[in-house]
């Protein structure tokens, strides 16, 4: 039998990336939380404002939590203008990345569709394309007929239950290779200095008065400039240990892939009302997102039901992935704000920063939020692009509300 | 697929069920002379342990009636004595 | 020639039932009880597939799930990609193809039937062998209910291929007394060919069962309910990493032995057995008596079992211990294996020190316990260094494993293990268990084995043939590049190596990289641990796990009294939630937009009929009815008189917008309301939280009533005389039947509640009536409106009917982010109320701005133009560059009959103050110019509504 054409396979991992050091005693940042948000906060620290003197902690392995998790879907489609600057400005940041980290991110700019089933959905999807148009970002109104020339293996049969009335279009988003992100932002960092430590869990703070002045770890006490959390589903334990409540709730959500398949799907599919979202990664396996578990939780791991929903609804848009088998599950954990949005500022401790509250949007948003993050540690105050997204807007009612109007939760 | 514990219905798969989140999280007997801020919590501020959590259920393809239950939000399990008729006291 | 392999006194096969099948375009035979895989084997075919990375050509390696090379692609008679050939059955007709680890999705739909199961049980036994078959027996003995589910198309797990005896019987003999035992208790089901694939909280695990191309339902998904769990999930055996350990011909040794035993089928003529452990002379023995040539055992430990030397001894077998197999020759068949002696001396390199030829190659690196399961409930897992793998620590709570899942692999041990765990099981479940008699297995005594992770390579310095894991193809060089890398976790060099991650999700690999790894880095094993066992244990297919749910079972579809007759009648439907909603009713030749201005002309000249049965409707009853509702909606409702009717407006506590919809108090302490169509479940919902657990002292009752009333709107200055010809008992006339007041009487000759209620802003009744009589009352009015050219509209019509009067639509207008005072409904707020939802948040800095988005009507300059819904609109006449500032956007837009033009709504920012100003909307490529405006267009007086 002759060798047929080996599966695809991904590109080679550099031959080093990064040390494993012990924690010094001090530092000018210590970085809570060493997922992809902690590694892009540190590497903008360093790269915009020339502050190396830093710390990446990790309770576990690096860039093991959602980071591992997530279903890698990168877009700036939303709706309302502070989401979509923030966004935007992540994408822009993206497409520059592999060049600059000089790693392959496999960062594949091959669309993303969001499906409208209903004629609200429709309005909803018109509004948001005119409001990214007006913002600078690319956004199409799709009718069925081109949403299947996009997608020919989606079912755009008006018989089905909630048929695809249309779709909005950013053939600008894409998915990227989560764990290449995280490495490659690593790999830079390490060749900077910043110290990347890992199994190294916070289980409080060192205080002056209102000012935080370290972190206790379970590697021994670490002084601190300055402390920055970007533990997501975690930031609350974190901020329980200094009595700061926060407006935050901690969900399973759960994502599977399957095995590896021949290229069928040339595009991500998200739908939010026939819930499932799906793109079909380099290797070949479909990989597709749950809906969010509505209890609170940190166990990692989401209800069988919520697969199979997902599943249901898998097979109702594609058909043809009636026979593709689901090869892994697995969950993480987010952290879910009361308007969808996230929270990136200031506190009302001096030294401390909190970056949460992402949702579901955690990765796309990942170079975005070290950016804007960096910028807000490094000059003690946020960036234009993360100023709406205080805290203080909980208290002052202007929320930045992403799952009412916009449709898309993801 | 949690079994949750009804106090009126006995134990039950978890799609049968609503979920309330925090538990006993009282609307402000004078919200005219309450702060912004106060407000604020009341309105969006909730715990968030890890570990064992008072939480409400609702449930709804059953009696729909509300109850609380102890869950540690780590494991899953939940405390024993809410199936007991305790749990049927209920605020928000 | 056929079945060259076959051997022609043993095994389960069914030697009268020839099967033919075609595998890679080459037609073969083989008999009923077969796998692919074993068939293949019976042909003389070793190589099925070839690698992921390398394109190398890869055998059969075990004989179950655990395969990590022989992937194919089934062709017919049901196409499925990427199943292993050690579990297809083999069936009449089959034709299948290797493949490179990757598979192809049939494009043609899926025609079969997949269905779902729930079932509860007091012990879940998750296997049928020998362990799992006592635990069954002890449970089930105690009259327990007990549900035993094996993944094998038969019971009996290691005793199928072992032909090990027990009371000096064959073990199979004892598995058939056993399972007709077992089905013979009626509080006992067995599922063979179900595979348990995963355990969720409060044992609640999952299963899929294989029912065959011919069953009703190809496949079916297990959801049951355990109280309690016994896992006798068996193990799985460890190949060992040498150069050239991937040659077609290399097999688990555990599984030439059931090839053997339970296929009849003798894997090849020449065999080279390497091992650590003694499990593998067995199946030595057994090959050799069978007449397979042994020629040579490789024993990695330094001392071998004097019991297994000496029954190797009488068959002239020559074992050669403290050696190992540390490269392989051949092109696409194993033809010889280099020994190289393990023996320490000194700093000399290893050489090979002899050549053995073979034409197979049994390995054994000793045995994984499966503990996916346990691990899914939570289970810790310790490294047991007397069997070089991960076992459970302890038991889980409700979670016990037994037999080989446990670590005891001897079958005497799994026996006795199982037969405890289902007694313990059963007694935790409340029955009296006792374990009960167990047969006599032979016993022979066990030496260690030998932990080996890394081999001496002369011939591989860098590691590149030495495979750790087959499936994708990552070897020993591209560990060794991953721990130089840096990485020092089993997740990250997964990661850096792909390791773990293909189909079979490392059930060969995951311990034995872990082990490489550790001595790489040289760590313990223990502390390296392993990555997280996730479901499902094997791949489920996507259509099983969606069982039923799909096509017009995807969700339920819920249609009013009177649907047949919109069908009957043309219309196209508008999903509304679950509702099914007439949308217009063209006549022949009409487009959408030509029947919606006829139906609208209709409605405001003479008149229209409407079904509004979908709107959702909840009867609040109780003595504190009317302080209730004062607390959930923004006006006042304890003033409603009885017999009057009030359009209310409920906000949630932030302040924003919930729902709308009218108040109809029908008695002191009893309402009827009325919620929209989408939103009915939320505001029950809604209602029934802030009553339960804020204000449980209030007295007050809610039912939905949704579907108990079916509801009629007639609209239009002629409704009157329609409904004259039809009402009896009630006075129509506008002073015995004011606007905003309900009177109960017949309609049509039955009971009815009919409301004088009006969306469109035109005289307008909506009538009530039990929904069984929904479509006779509807066809009543339908022929009394006859004279007057009745016209029957949908939500269209309506939509546009109260865009004119500017009647806001919650979820279209509104977006979770508008407040009452946003819509322009401070009149619908009351300043009296202390206190309701949504009035403290009314004062928030940014909820009391005066620029907020509010609603207005919009009046494009071209007067032909309907502005698309969800236009943006902005305050140039030429757009700069982005970010564009928006002012709004438009949230309902139409061409109007009345006004004979298109006209929208919208919300502006500080639209209110913005009246008379002319601002612009990107539509398409051009900005069209529009005026804000009053959003009432039409009868701005309300002189309409009392005809």
């Amino acid at each position: 039998m002759a060798p047929r054409t080996p599966g695809a396979d991904l590109p080679e991992h550099p031959d080093w990336l990064w040390h494993s050091p012990d924690p010094k005693p001090s530092y000018d940042v210590v970085i809570v939380g060493g997922g992809g948000h902690g590694l892009a906060t540190a590497y903008y620290l360093a790269v915009n404002h020339g502050i190396t003197n830093v710390a990446v902690l990790e309770r576990g392995w690096l860039a093991g939590g959602n980071m591992a998790r997530n279903t890698t879907i990168i877009r700036s489609n939303y709706l309302w203008d502070e989401s979509a600057g923030l966004y935007e400005h992540a994408l822009k940041l993206w497409e520059g990345l592999e060049d600059e980290l000089d790693y392959p991110l496999l960062f594949s700019q091959r669309g993303v569709l969001n499906l409208a089933h209903s004629l609200q959905e429709v309005r909803d999807g018109v509004r948001r394309v005119n409001a990214n148009r007006l913002n600078g970002i690319d956004a199409e109104w799709l009718d069925p007929h081109q949403v299947a020339e996009i997608c020919p293996i989606l079912n755009t049969s008006p018989d089905l239950r909630y048929p695809v009335l249309g779709a909005t279009w950013q053939p600008r988003a894409g998915i990227a290779k989560h764990d290449h992100v995280a490495w490659a932002f690593a790999r830079a960092l390490d060749r900077m200095g910043v110290d990347l430590i890992q199994g190294c869990e916070v289980t409080g703070f060192e205080r002056v008065g209102d000012r935080v002045v370290g972190v206790n770890t379970s590697r021994g006490p670490i002084r601190a400039g300055k402390v920055a959390l970007a533990a997501a589903g975690h930031t609350s334990v974190l901020a329980d240990t200094l009595g700061l409540r926060l407006p935050i709730q901690s969900h399973p959500l759960q994502a599977l892939v399957s095995e590896l398949l021949e290229p069928v799907h040339p595009t991500v599919v998200m739908s939010n009302s026939v819930h499932v979202y799906v793109s079909q990664a380099h290797k070949g396996e479909l990989v597709l997102g749950a809906g969010i578990d509505a209890h609170n939780s940190y166990s990692q791991r989401g209800a069988f039901h919520t697969i199979e929903r997902e599943m249901t609804a898998a097979v109702e848009l594609f058909p043809m992935f009636a026979r593709a088998h689901v090869l892994r599950t697995w969950g993480g954990v987010v952290d879910v704000t009361p308007d969808a949005s996230a929270i990136m500022g200031l506190t009302p401790f001096e030294g401390l920063y909190v970056n949460c509250g992402w949702g579901t949007g955690g990765f796309k948003s990942t170079p975005g939020v070290g950016w804007c993050y960096a910028h807000t540690i490094a000059c003690d105050e946020p960036h234009p692009l993360n100023a709406p997204f205080s805290l203080e807007r909980f208290t002052t009612g202007a929320l930045v509300d992403e799952h009412g109007a916009a449709g898309v939760a993801h | 697929m949690m079994l949750i514990p009804c106090p009126w219905c006995g134990p039950r798969n978890e799609i049968e069920f609503h979920y309330g989140g925090q538990a006993d999280v009282h609307y402000p007997s004078d919200p005219r002379s309450t702060s912004d801020e106060d407000w604020a919590h009341f309105l969006f501020f909730r715990d968030n342990p890890k570990g064992v959590f008072t939480e409400r259920w609702s449930h709804a393809a059953g009696c729909r009636r509300w109850f609380t239950v102890h869950r540690d939000t780590v494991t899953n399990e939940i405390h024993p004595d809410d199936s007991a008729s305790a749990a049927r006291t209920v605020t928000r | 020639m056929s079945n060259e392999f076959r051997l022609a006194d043993r095994g389960r096969i069914d030697r009268d039932r020839p099967i033919r099948f075609r595998f890679d375009g080459g037609d073969y035979e083989g008999y009923q009880g077969d796998t692919l895989a074993s068939a293949l084997l019976a042909n003389g075919i070793h190589q099925v597939a070839t690698s992921i990375k390398h394109g190398r050509p890869r055998g059969i390696m075990a004989a179950g799930a655990e395969e990590p090379n022989a992937l194919v692609q089934i062709e017919r008679p049901f196409p499925e990609p990427m199943l292993t050939a050690t579990t297809v059955e083999l069936r009449e007709g089959l034709q299948a193809s290797g493949l490179p680890g990757r598979g192809q999705l049939s494009t043609g739909d899926d025609p079969a039937r997949y269905d779902t199961m729930h079932a509860h049980c007091d012990v879940l036994v998750v296997g049928a062998g020998p362990a799992g078959l006592a635990a069954a027996l002890s449970a089930a003995r105690s009259g327990a209910r007990v549900i035993v589910a094996e993944a094998d198309t038969e019971f009996g797990g290691s005793l199928l291929g072992s032909g090990e005896t027990l009371d000096r019987a064959p073990g199979t003999e004892w598995v058939r007394r056993a399972t007709a035992e077992l089905a013979a208790c009626p509080e006992v089901r067995l599922l063979p060919r179900t595979t348990v694939f995963g355990h969720y909280d409060d044992n609640y695990l999952v299963a899929l069962e294989h029912r065959g191309e011919q069953a009703h339902s190809r496949q079916r998904v297990w959801r049951m309910r355990a109280r309690e769990v016994v896992l006798a999930t068996g193990s799985h055996e460890r190949p060992l990493v040498f150069a050239g350990n991937d040659r077609p011909g290399t097999m688990l040794a555990g599984s030439a032995r059931t090839y053997l035993n339970r296929y009849a089928v003798r894997p090849g003529n020449r065999a080279v057995v390497f091992t650590t452990n003694d499990s593998a002379y067995a199946a030595a023995i057994d090959l050799a008596d069978a007449g397979v040539e042994i020629a040579a055992i490789v024993d990695a430990r330094e001392v071998v079992s004097t019991h297994w030397a000496s029954l190797c001894i009488e068959r002239g077998i020559t074992i050669h211990a403290d050696t190992a197999v540390v490269s392989t020759s051949g092109t696409d068949r194993v033809s010889s294996a280099h020994l190289c002696s393990l023996r320490s001396d000194g700093s000399r390199t290893p050489s090979v020190r002899q050549v053995v030829g073979c034409d197979l190659l049994l390995v054994s690196g000793g045995w994984n316990p499966a503990v996916h399961l346990h691990s899914q409930a939570r289970g810790s897992l310790r490294f047991s260094e007397d069997i070089g793998a991960f076992v459970p620590e302890q038991d889980v709570r409700s979670v016990r494993s037994a037999g080989a899942a446990a670590g005891l692999f001897a079958t005497s041990e799994s026996l006795r293990s199982g037969a405890e765990a289902g007694r313990d099981a059963a007694r935790a479940a409340g029955f009296d268990a006792e374990p009960g008699r167990l047969p006599r297995a032979e016993k022979a005594p066990v030496l260690a084995s030998r932990s080996v992770w890394l081999l001496p390579s002369p011939a591989d310095s860098d590691g590149s043939t030495r495979f750790v894991d087959l499936a994708r193809d990552v070897t020993v060089a591209d560990i060794r590049k991953a721990t130089r890398a840096g990485m020092d976790s089993v997740e990250h060099v997964k990661r850096y190596t792909t390791l773990g991650t293909a189909h079979d999700q490392g059930k060969t690999s995951g311990t034995l990289s872990t082990g490489v790894i550790a001595e790489m880095l040289g760590r313990d094993v223990a502390e390296l641990g392993t990555t997280t066992f996730r479901a499902p244990y094997t791949p489920v297919t996507f259509a099983a796990l969606a069982g039923r749910d799909r096509g017009d079972l995807y969700d339920p579809v819920r249609v009013t009294a009177m649907h047949d007759w919109h069908v009957e009648h043309g219309a196209p439907f508008e999903n509304v939630g679950q509702w099914k909603r007439p949308w217009y009713y063209p006549r022949p030749g009409e487009d959408m937009e030509t029947a919606v201005l006829r139906e609208c002309r209709a409605a405001r000249e003479s008149v229209g009929i409407q079904d509004v049965s979908t709107l959702g409707k909840i009867d609040v009853q109780g003595p504190d009815a009317a302080e209730f509702l004062d607390l959930v909606y923004t006006n006042m409702m304890s003033t409603l008189k009885v017999g009057r009717i009030r359009y209310g407006v409920m906000c949630t506590a932030d302040g924003m917008v919930f729902d709308d919809g009218t108040v109809t108090r029908t008695d002191e302490q009893r309402y009827l309301i009325s919620t929209t169509s989408g939103n009915a479940a939320g505001v029950l919902a809604h209602l029934e939280d802030w009553l339960q657990t804020e204000w449980p002292h209030l007295r007050v009752y809610l039912t939905s009533v949704t579907e108990q009333w079916a509801t009629i709107a007639l609209v239009g200055p002629d409704s009157r005389q329609v409904l004259s010809r039809v009402a009896s008992g009630i006075e129509v006339g506008n002073d015995s039947f004011p606007f905003m007041s309900f009177r109960d009487g017949l309609v049509a000759g039955r009971r009815a509640r009919v409301c004088r209620i009006s969306f469109s802003g035109e005289l307008a009744f909506e009538i009530n009536v039990p929904w069984w009589y929904g479509r006779e009352v509807w066809e009543a009015l339908h022929e009394a409106g006859q004279p007057f050219g009745i016209t029957p509209y949908g939500t269209e019509t309506m939509h546009v009917l109260r865009a004119e009067k500017g009647f806001p639509i919650v979820g279209q207008d509104t977006d979770g982010t508008i407040t009452p005072d946003d819509l322009g409904m401070s009149w619908a707020v009351s300043k009296k109320k202390t206190d309701f939802l949504g009035k403290r948040s009314f004062s928030r800095a940014d909820t009391a701005r005066t620029d907020r988005k509010q609603l207005v009507g919009l009046l494009p300059a071209d007067e032909n133009l309907v502005l698309p819904e969800g236009s943006q609109l902005v305050d140039t006449a030429e757009l700069p560059e982005p970010p564009v500032p928006m002012l709004g956007h438009v949230t309902s837009s139409y061409r109007s009959a009345a006004l004979d033009r298109g006209f929208a709504l919208a919300v502006v920012k500080a639209g209110r103050d913005r009246i008379g100003e002319t601002i612009y909307s990107p539509v398409g490529d051009r900005l069209a110019a529009v005026t804000i405006t009053e959003p009432v267009f039409y009868d701005k007086e309300g002189a309409r509504r009392d005809g």
